[in-house]
């Protein structure tokens, strides 16, 4: 049990970072801030896959010389991919943002929920 | 259990990480809250580097403090400073967050300690890839040998993906009306005048390096790409859109970014040509090893186009039409 804190730290910061990332996307308004939850969300996720992939006194996976002992590349791979991915779609839900400000004026859910049987103004 | 120091700079990291994050949580102006997120990211990425993953580190860099801040920046609106961002959660919500959190928590009870080097993670396939990747492919960096060449296919997916992301987003906001353009950009302050023509050539060198030093040291595609990008951003946010249009058009920027996919999906036909199967460059040269060296440096430039240019379209496609909502 000594062992715990130090050992699995950084899965429980991983979790904290979970929550406040699911706080920010189920309770906010705005959506752009909803958008930064989910990057956290996302990020959670990344710091999870790395900690998985780190070994005792281990090296960067680069091979060389009198090294031996590496930390896991299969981790890093996913990883490495999985955040070019994950910009290229948080850019995919901004413009959906961008979208949806230019038919409503706005980018806060109550103020579009609260407007009364008004056709959105679509602007080709 | 690590004792090391390596253990108390990622305690500490995550400390700071953490306070960043709840930071963020709290943040009220849309402003700030980019700026944070920034910051999350940087710290999240020295994490990266404390736990041996330079090549995500350099990668998150990239994306994470560059890219995605002015992504982000270029969305926001003057008129979303006036609400209060943070308001406390709601009863339903916290309880799902706090339930979801106690379950995981509850569940790395039975997660391996953090660095345990006796982990099935650790003793199946990767001491495959560690001891035979060497011979087998030939190049040091282990993580571009099984990025560009054992998953080839899963990389092409990626790079596929990246693509279709940036033609949404073009698709999304191409037809919209062009904003005024105020004439300048950022290039009537004077210390951006003087400083930033002399960065952004050590930019794109910089760039260039990590796309063929990728595979002897961190760097790669992903990587060189994303800071290429980041290098023409930083000249758009410059010069207005006549002259960046006289650097690279925005047609060239869209045959770019397939282009690149065209290139990594070649590199697999021309292995098919030579008699191998899709994607196995050992074909492509004379010994096994050499075609693995001129396959991955063909695939990896194929992914540098790809995603530089998707990085550069993302960017222009908002900063023409992400503040026209007026």
């Amino acid at each position: 049990m000594t062992d715990a804190i130090p050992g699995l730290f950084n899965y429980w910061v991983a979790i904290g970072l979970f929550v406040c990332g699911l706080v920010m996307i189920l309770d906010s308004r705005n959506m752009i801030r909803k958008m930064v939850g989910l990057n956290m969300f996302q990020s959670a996720v990344f710091l999870l896959f790395i900690t998985m992939g780190k070994v005792e006194n281990g090296h960067a996976p680069i091979l060389a010389d009198g090294i031996s002992r590496f930390s896991n590349p299969l981790p890093h791979v996913l990883i490495l991919t999985a955040i070019v991915v994950g910009v290229a779609t948080t850019a995919v839900g901004l413009a959906l943002v961008v979208r949806i400000r230019r038919a409503y004026g706005t980018v806060d859910e109550d103020e579009i929920f609260d407007r009364p049987e008004v056709e959105p103004e679509i602007v080709p | 259990m690590i004792t090391t120091i390596n253990a108390l700079v990622d305690m500490g990291l995550l400390v700071v990480l953490s306070v960043s994050a709840l930071m963020l949580v709290r943040c009220n102006s849309p402003l700030n809250t980019i700026i944070l997120n920034a910051l999350y990211s940087f710290t999240i990425c020295s994490l990266f580097v404390i736990m041996d993953a330079v090549d995500v580190a350099f990668t998150e860099a990239a994306v994470g403090a560059g890219i995605s801040t002015v992504l982000f920046l270029c969305v926001i609106h003057p008129d979303d400073e006036s609400g209060r961002l943070f308001v406390w959660p709601g009863p339903l919500a916290t309880v799902v967050a706090l339930a979801t959190g106690l379950l995981l928590v509850f569940g790395t009870f039975d997660m391996p300690l953090y660095g345990d080097p006796q982990v099935p993670v650790h003793t199946h396939l990767v001491t495959r890839f560690l001891e035979d990747s060497g011979t087998e492919i030939g190049i040091p960096n282990v993580v571009t040998s099984v990025l560009a060449s054992y998953r080839g296919y899963d990389t092409l997916g990626e790079v596929v993906v990246v693509f279709t992301a940036g033609t949404s987003v073009l698709i999304l906001l191409a037809a919209g009306h062009a904003r005024q353009d105020s004439g300048d950009g950022l290039i009537s302050n004077s210390i951006l005048r003087v400083v930033m023509p002399r960065i952004i050539p050590l930019v794109i060198l910089f760039a260039l390096y990590v796309q063929f030093h990728g595979d002897y040291g961190p760097g790669g595609g992903f990587q060189a790409g994303v800071i290429l990008g980041a290098g023409l951003i930083t000249l758009a946010l410059l010069t207005d859109s006549r002259i960046m249009q006289g650097v690279i058009s925005e047609r060239w920027i869209i045959r770019g970014m397939a282009g690149g996919v065209l290139v990594y999906g070649l590199v697999g036909v021309a292995s098919m040509l030579g008699g191998g199967k899709y994607l196995d460059y050992s074909v492509l040269a004379q010994s096994s090893t050499d075609g693995q060296h001129l396959g991955i440096l063909l695939i990896e430039i194929g992914v540098g186009i790809t995603v530089a240019f998707t990085m550069l379209s993302l960017f222009v496609s908002f900063n023409r039409s992400g503040q026209t909502g007026d």
